[in-house]
């Protein structure tokens, strides 16, 4: 028997692998890219770190919605979902921008991802408390490369300090989604098997606000929210990257690879 | 066909061997207190087969030619992200995302041991990728073909990984000992390479007839230009009797050629895969495995830049490199600002 805690378990954890899956992807199209060899191993060494949580999270995600049926692998929710049944926040998503843009939406979700699975480090579901607890260490060090990025973008040069305030601009419509609220989480978290988004929101703001302002960057109130992305309505970017990422596995029904 | 994919227990490729490990244990020369004024002392160690280091007076010759062989060993590992990079958004499972994601990483961080080692010889790394960008140095003209569909990745990391590492495996002793040191590091992480590629060959020829076929596609294209990875014939080697003779270079061309096509046949018959040569024997006299004429036009119109890829592959690293260079100024403008900050010491 599946209980409604279970399968709303499973949406959490699908909400955060989806999350880490999707930022992973983006993070594997810097690759070769990069603007010096070091940041090249660096930002495949952050994607890497998110597939691993991305895949760890899919997989119970998949087990807590089976119950006693078979469960979905990682891979069946990777790979054979529709873009509407992605649950990811809309800033995972988009696209690559400049290096001022991939290292500002670091910084942002580094900062959340952080929080969030430092409070999850105990979770009664020891799959999830120990993927939280060791992705807590992970996300520490993704924290600090964008936070040493920021800075020498935000203090360096007037080029580079332009295109990191525009970053700034271009993320802050994306920010109120990690941190709102709806019935699932809620209910879970009332139950002591969530954390509440909204929790959240004061203490990363300060992490991150606290950054901007070193690197002489100054934060963005933006005009317009994000919203939709946990009921799987994306932004028109999602279409094209999951096109890219699921043609392959889709082209051959049944393999194994 | 085997249905079991082979252990740790079976010698894939070169770096399994126990040479990258033996080459190790030697290339550390203790401390040396006489400083060489001539070069008595250069000749001395090559002829003991010990290891020359920075601080030692050289060739200028000698040193001209590392940097060029140094180089170009790093360059390919760069330009070899490419063809490989471009499927990690398409790989077709999670699994295999993260083992390419970590194998692209893995060279990156190759070139970064390697510009190190050239940097001892007293060039730069900005330089070097200058003369990368500008097509005034060379990187292995393997890297010139596209990567078409899944199974290239199987195809690289077997062939393409398979013949460097026979390639440098022996590069482990090398004279020079920062080359020696940076390749015994290489070394260690093309054995994995090598192994997943096989693994992917492996398991897609048990698989649907449309991944046999994608599987030896792959190999039909691969198997030819990764036996030109070892240069031309012996009689046409312009550097390798100087190379040779410096304790640079410790086997020939046809001799590297030859031990991977030994080893690599069998592999192939695991696999369940045939090679494109219909002249490949073997000789049971000798126990080697002969082959086929390699097409040598086709290799000398890829190295003059008349290749699939040539031009994509400069072109895609000279965005990069032109793309970041606002970056690297903020970096750098910002490390200066620091300094000014900091208090002498
Ligand atoms: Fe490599
Ligand atoms: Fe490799």
């Amino acid at each position: 028997m599946i209980t409604r805690t279970d399968l709303s378990l499973a949406t959490y954890c699908l909400r955060l692998g989806d999350d880490a899956l999707v930022m992973s992807h983006r993070f594997g199209e810097w690759v070769t890219y990069a603007p010096q060899i070091e940041e090249d191993v660096a930002l495949a060494n952050i994607g890497l770190d998110l597939l691993g949580q991305a895949r760890a999270l899919l997989t119970r995600s998949g087990e807590l919605a089976a119950g006693d049926g078979p469960a979905a692998t990682e891979d069946d929710l990777a790979y054979w979902r529709d873009e509407r049944a992605f649950t990811n926040v809309h800033l995972v998503e988009q696209p690559r921008g400049d290096f001022a843009d991939v290292t500002v939406r670091l910084l942002w979700f580094a900062a959340y991802q952080h929080a969030l699975y430092a409070a999850l480090t105990d979770h009664p579901d020891p799959t999830l408390g120990g993927v939280a607890a060791k992705a807590v260490k992970e996300v520490a060090y993704h924290l600090d490369h964008a936070t040493q990025w920021v800075l020498r973008l935000g203090d360096g040069t007037a080029e580079s300090h332009r295109r990191a305030q525009d970053a700034v601009a271009a993320v802050a419509p994306y920010v109120d989604e990690l941190f709102t609220d709806d019935e699932l989480v809620t209910d879970l978290a009332d139950a002591g098997l969530a954390v509440l988004p909204s929790s959240l929101r004061a203490g990363v703001q300060s992490v991150v606000t606290a950054v901007l302002l070193q690197a002489t960057l100054t934060p963005v109130t933006p005009t317009w929210h994000a919203r939709g992305g946990r009921a799987g309505v994306h932004s028109e970017s999602m279409g094209p990257m999951l096109a890219v990422m699921q043609h392959l596995a889709r082209s051959h029904p049944g393999a194994s690879w | 066909m085997s249905q079991q994919l082979p252990g740790r227990d079976v010698v894939l490729n070169a770096a399994e061997t126990g040479a990258v490990e033996a080459a190790a244990a030697t290339t550390h020369r203790g401390p040396h207190t006489d400083v060489a004024v001539d070069l008595t002392q250069f000749e001395a160690l090559i002829a003991a087969d010990q290891r020359i280091e920075p601080r030692d007076v050289m060739p200028e010759a000698y040193r001209r030619s590392l940097v060029r062989q140094i180089a170009q060993h790093a360059h390919s590992e760069i330009i070899g992200m490419q063809p490989e990079g471009a499927w990690i958004s398409r790989a077709p499972s999670l699994r295999r995302k993260a083992i390419l994601m970590a194998k692209v990483q893995d060279e990156a961080g190759h070139g970064l041991y390697l510009y190190s080692a050239a940097e001892t010889l007293g060039v730069s790394r900005d330089d070097l990728l200058d003369q990368l960008h500008e097509g005034r140095q060379r990187y292995s003209s393997i890297f010139n073909y596209p990567t078409l569909t899944w199974a290239d990745m199987g195809a690289i990391g077997w062939l393409v990984d398979g013949a460097a590492i026979m390639n440098q495996v022996p590069l482990c002793r090398c004279s020079y000992g920062p080359y020696a040191r940076a390749v015994i590091r290489v070394c260690k992480e093309e054995s994995f390479h090598q192994r997943q590629g096989f693994e992917i060959l492996w398991t897609l020829a048990r698989g649907t007839d449309a991944q046999r076929a994608m599987a030896q596609d792959a190999v039909d294209r691969w198997w030819w230009p990764a036996l030109m990875m070892f240069g031309p014939p012996d009689d046409e080697s312009t550097h390798s009797a100087q190379s040779m003779a410096w304790g640079i270079k410790r086997f020939s061309n046809d001799e590297l050629r030859q031990r991977f096509v030994d080893i690599t046949v069998p592999q192939a018959q695991r696999i369940g895969l045939t090679l494109p040569d219909a002249d490949l024997a073997l000789d049971e006299e000798s126990g080697h495995w002969r082959f086929g004429e390699i097409d040598w036009s086709e290799f000398e119109r890829v190295l003059r830049g008349d290749g699939p890829c040539n031009a994509t592959r400069v072109a895609h690293r000279r965005a990069a490199h032109e793309d970041g260079a606002w970056v690297r100024e903020a970096a750098a403008a910002y490390a200066a600002k620091q300094r000014v900050q900091e208090p002498a010491a």
